[in-house]
């Protein structure tokens, strides 16, 4: 077995975000899919990192986890404004700007 | 697989060792499981929870890929702030909100699986079909420790990147600021406007009474006796008593009852749930009676909803 088998995690995680991203209809559960997605970007990211034996790649994983920590704070609020002002999450009736 | 076990043959260097592919193999299950809760798990408290799951197993791999910096910052940032935050807004925009798994899009579903398992083909694909390099593994330096060698790199040739990365920072908690501000329509009700309102129309001017509290039973939900032993009705809370879910003494405390007490008297002779006093109707009123109840008045409550 090889280190690859992580890479392989990180394509399955990667693969689960982006199908939820493109089936769930609830804003928080699609934004959490994409939080799998920042994770398993991170994953590869550390693996490579082994694989050439540089501390870059996990560098480059802090500064996945900073923007991630900053994406969530703003689509958070989006969500909360959202649900304000609609009363509802759902992605499918968020269709102010078609009218 | 066969392609990776075939590396292995030729190159000794890219194997695990069998501890840390006891470790990849029981954590990479469970995070793969907990993962599927985002695509099937109807109830979002459900997903999140599987997801702090995720989060706390990629934090495990995270030591065993040579990172401990980043495996207590994964744990500290992902579990402990960015999921904590996501149940925060999922209490904020109501739990028992569940998704509806019906297609609003003709073939939708089919499609975005289809485009998943597509996907995880190129990638899988991709990483079994390339050439890896014999694994060199993070330098293990006994004298530096892997947060101060990723912070030599960092503040050395990223220090640039780093301080845009603050910029960001500030200008999220900014932009989350300015998004869920609310512009405010009507008149703010000072503490001296509410207890002239009070005053005026004959309501409590005191706080309620505090609900019953017995060892045995821990809750606001108890109403609390009188030196007579009647029932105060104000002392519970009125979200409580308009749900009905106000306690009769009866069922947690039967030796507190005073046997001598006649039975209409008895501190179990709650008036049913119904019979609320009559619940205020003006927005003024309203904001007065949150206050009355020790709270802030709610959104929409005192307000006109902007």
């Amino acid at each position: 077995m090889t280190v690859s088998a992580y890479l392989i995690l990180a394509s399955i995680l990667f693969t689960i975000g982006a199908v939820t991203v493109l089936v769930r209809r609830n804003a928080i559960i699609v934004f959490m899919g994409i939080e799998l997605m920042l994770n398993a970007a991170n994953l590869a990211f550390l693996t490579f990192s082994r694989m050439w034996g540089d501390l870059t790649g996990q560098l480059a994983a802090f500064f996945v986890m900073v923007v991630a920590a900053a994406e969530v704070v703003v689509g958070l609020a989006i969500i909360v404004s959202l649900f304000r002002t609609r009363r509802t999450v759902s992605v499918d009736d968020e269709n102010l700007m078609r009218h | 697989m066969s392609a990776m076990t075939t590396l292995a043959a030729t190159d000794p260097s890219l194997v695990m060792s069998v501890p840390e592919q006891i470790l990849f193999w029981t954590v990479g299950a469970i995070v793969v499981l907990a993962a599927f809760a985002l695509l099937f798990s109807k109830r979002a408290v459900v997903t999140a929870c599987a997801i702090v799951l995720v989060m706390v197993g990629l934090c495990f791999l995270y030591f065993a890929l040579q990172a401990p910096f980043l495996g207590v910052a994964q744990l500290v940032v992902y579990t402990g702030a960015i999921m904590m935050l996501f149940v925060f807004v999922l209490m904020l925009v109501g739990v028992d909100i569940s998704d509806s798994f019906i297609e609003t899009i003709r073939g939708q579903r089919p499609l975005g699986v289809l485009f998943g398992l597509g996907l995880l083909a190129c990638l899988g694909g991709a990483v079994l079909k390339s050439t890896m390099p014999p694994v060199q593994g993070i330098p293990q330096d006994p004298e530096v420790s892997n947060p101060s060698a990723l912070a030599e790199i960092l503040f050395s040739n990223y220090a640039f990147t780093l301080e845009i990365t603050g910029c960001l920072l500030i200008i999220a908690a900014l932009g989350a600021v300015i998004m869920t501000h609310r512009v405010r329509l009507t008149k703010r009700i000072t503490q001296g406007e509410i207890a002239a309102i009070r005053l005026r129309d004959g309501m409590r001017l005191t706080p309620p009474p505090a609900p019953g509290n017995y060892a045995r039973h821990n809750a606001a939900d108890i109403p609390a006796l009188d030196a007579g032993g009647d029932v105060i009705e104000d002392s519970v809370p009125t979200v409580l008593r308009m749900r009905g879910q106000v306690h009769r003494l009866k069922g947690v405390a039967q030796d507190l009852l005073p046997d001598e007490v006649p039975a209409t008297r008895r501190p179990d002779a709650v008036p049913p749930a119904g019979d609320i006093p009559a619940v205020a109707e003006t927005p003024q009123q309203l904001a007065a009676e949150a206050e009355a109840q020790g709270r802030k008045p709610e959104a929409g409550e005192g307000e006109v909803k902007s």
